[in-house]
């Protein structure tokens, strides 16, 4: 490696009184001032959220209205802080679909033990757990950082789904008999 | 009205004359401290403090702006500081501690009875210098009073009996003695030149504002001082940063190796107390440094206040221009314009310029400045006899 000598040359009359560089300072602070806030007003003003940014984590619907969580529990198990609790169950008697899958009975995520890791997004079969851009969580209880099944389906609402795993399976019954 | 006044004894007027100027410099130098924090907030690209409002006055149209300017917030630091607990701490010497804010007060509100505020027309067709004492000694008096506005600083670092505080003071002493110097020397040229040959000698700031006033033709007498004389203004102006301890020369406050320098162990109104004080101290140096060198009460160089309300009379055709009660408050208004924006440059070298260490901030008053200061006398000690002969 070639050294390189750089020569270190003395400072200027002018740099030595130290004007010119404070004028310079003054000059930057002043374009600062002049200029517009950098800062957001944050109640009144929100920031864009950009895609893929993970928030609280929800519970959606596929665009038929129908739940998608089939309460595997490999959410459950996945999580590291042990953040959610299911209770297995099926789905509510007179919804026709009683005996294709099951539901959760409830479905309870700790957002204060929650670590918004993003397993349960990615470990969930059904696509049915999604880390949205909700970002700001408060409570004044502890019970009442824990968020529920229908506060969760409240939070998700319903993405685009591209499998229509429901509909697959009932025209596979239909055509070739079984599943595909 | 007016003649209800002056049918009052003297010092009744003297006394109303002076309430007056301290009801005024009293709330300007509160809200500094509130334009201190818009103008720091917009330096680092902030909007401040915007969000105090009494709710009862939501419904008035308009009022958003002195929301957004922070006014409010300003009423509610002062009542908070009003009617907090005022603690005293243990370790303290009662008295002095006690003592040491009100000390603060005194050169601040002392040292504007001398300084001119304004000038009014006379009906006898000369401007009068709006002041609560026009006497000879002017800057001296200036000089000698806020120098003792140092005793507070020394006596809160002393009775607060705590380390940080004491070198607070100690620095303070210190930094005060060291730029008192330079600033003195810096302002001698001015009134070298101000009392010419054969003139009754004044220290007196109207007769420099005077000095200041003439019209185009009358050469050297119309140029502001600060254009004849930039080396002694700028030694003033830096010397007035390290008198009033502002930043970059807050040694005695320095927050972050001394906590916050003498009023560390202060709270509540004594400590806004201390505020008030350092901001009346700025408007009083501001004034002086405006006087001095900013030609005072006179909008530009080589146009005098005279001449300007005389051309405004023309103009507009309107004698109200030449009445002394609207020549005053033009006056005022010019003065109190170059009063604010000098208030606005110490702000805004506070948040450009980072703090000097405590050795540089000795040796560039005792190594760089005397010297400067001593030379700049010298050279127009020479310039100004072969000047004025």
């Amino acid at each position: 490696m070639a050294v390189i000598h750089v020569k270190r040359k003395p400072l200027t009359l002018a740099e030595r009184t130290y004007l010119p560089q404070l004028f310079g300072g003054l000059m930057t602070t002043l374009r600062h001032l002049v200029r517009p806030a950098e800062t957001m007003e944050y109640p009144e003003q929100r920031p864009s959220i950009p895609p893929g940014y993970r928030g609280v984590p929800t519970l959606v619907k596929d665009p038929h209205g129908r739940e998608k969580c089939v309460s595997c529990q490999l959410c459950e198990f996945v999580c590291p802080p042990k953040a959610i609790r299911i209770t297995p169950g099926s789905i509510a008697a007179g919804a026709g679909t009683e005996n294709v899958e099951k539901a959760p009975q409830a479905f309870d995520i700790d957002m204060l033990r929650c670590i918004y890791c993003g397993l349960c997004e990615e470990v969930c079969p059904e696509e049915a757990i999604f880390l949205q851009n909700q970002y700001s969580m408060s409570g004044y209880s502890r019970a009442e950082m824990v968020t529920h099944k229908d506060r969760l389906y409240e939070l998700g609402g319903t993405l685009p789904d591209k499998h229509f795993k429901w509909e697959v399976k009932k025209a596979a019954e239909e055509g070739a008999g079984g599943h595909p | 009205m007016a003649d209800f006044f002056f049918g009052l004894p003297a010092f009744v007027q003297a006394l109303a004359k002076g309430v007056a100027v301290i009801l005024v410099v009293f709330p300007v130098a509160a809200a500094c401290s509130m334009a201190e924090r818009k103008v720091c907030a917009w330096i680092q690209g902030r909007p401040g403090p915007n969000r105090a409002l009494p709710p009862m006055l939501a419904w008035i149209p308009g009022i958003g702006i002195p929301q957004r300017l922070g006014l409010f917030q300003l009423a509610a630091d002062g009542a908070k500081f009003l009617f907090k607990e005022e603690p005293l701490p243990d370790h303290v010497n009662r008295l002095y501690y006690t003592l040491a804010p009100v000390v603060a007060m005194v050169p601040a509100f002392t040292t504007i009875t001398v300084v001119p505020l304004g000038a009014y027309l006379s009906s006898g067709g000369g401007l009068i210098p709006l002041m609560l004492a026009n006497v000879d000694v002017g800057i001296l008096a200036v000089f000698a009073v806020a120098s003792l506005g140092i005793y507070s600083l020394i006596l809160a670092g002393w009775a607060s009996n705590s380390k940080y505080p004491f070198l607070g003071g100690v620095r303070a002493s210190a930094q005060l003695i060291s730029y008192e110097l330079s600033m003195t020397l810096s302002v001698l040229p001015v009134f070298l030149w101000v009392n010419e040959p054969g003139s009754a000698g004044t220290l007196s700031l109207v007769r420099v504002v005077e000095f200041q006033s003439g019209a185009l033709r009358s050469g050297w007498g119309g140029a502001w001082f600060i254009i004849t004389m930039p080396v002694s203004a700028l030694i003033f102006a830096i010397a007035l940063f390290a008198e009033t301890n502002r930043q970059p020369f807050d040694m005695p406050e320095s927050e972050s190796d001394l906590v916050g320098g003498f009023h560390t162990e202060y709270g509540a109104f004594k400590w806004s107390l201390f505020f008030v004080a350092e901001y009346a101290n700025m408007i009083v140096g501001s004034a002086v440094f405006a006087l001095l060198f900013l030609g005072g009460w006179n909008l530009l160089p080589w146009v005098p206040l005279l001449s300007m309300l005389e051309w405004l009379h023309r103009v507009t055709g309107s004698a109200l221009w030449l009445h002394p009660l609207v020549s005053g408050l033009v006056s005022i208004g010019i003065l109190g314009g170059k009063i604010l924006t000098m208030l606005f440059v110490f702000m805004w070298v506070r948040w450009t310029v980072p703090r000097f260490r405590y050795d540089q901030v000795m040796k560039l008053g005792w190594n760089k400045l005397l010297p400067l200061s001593i030379a700049n006398l010298i050279a127009y000690t020479i310039g100004i006899y072969f000047l004025q002969g």
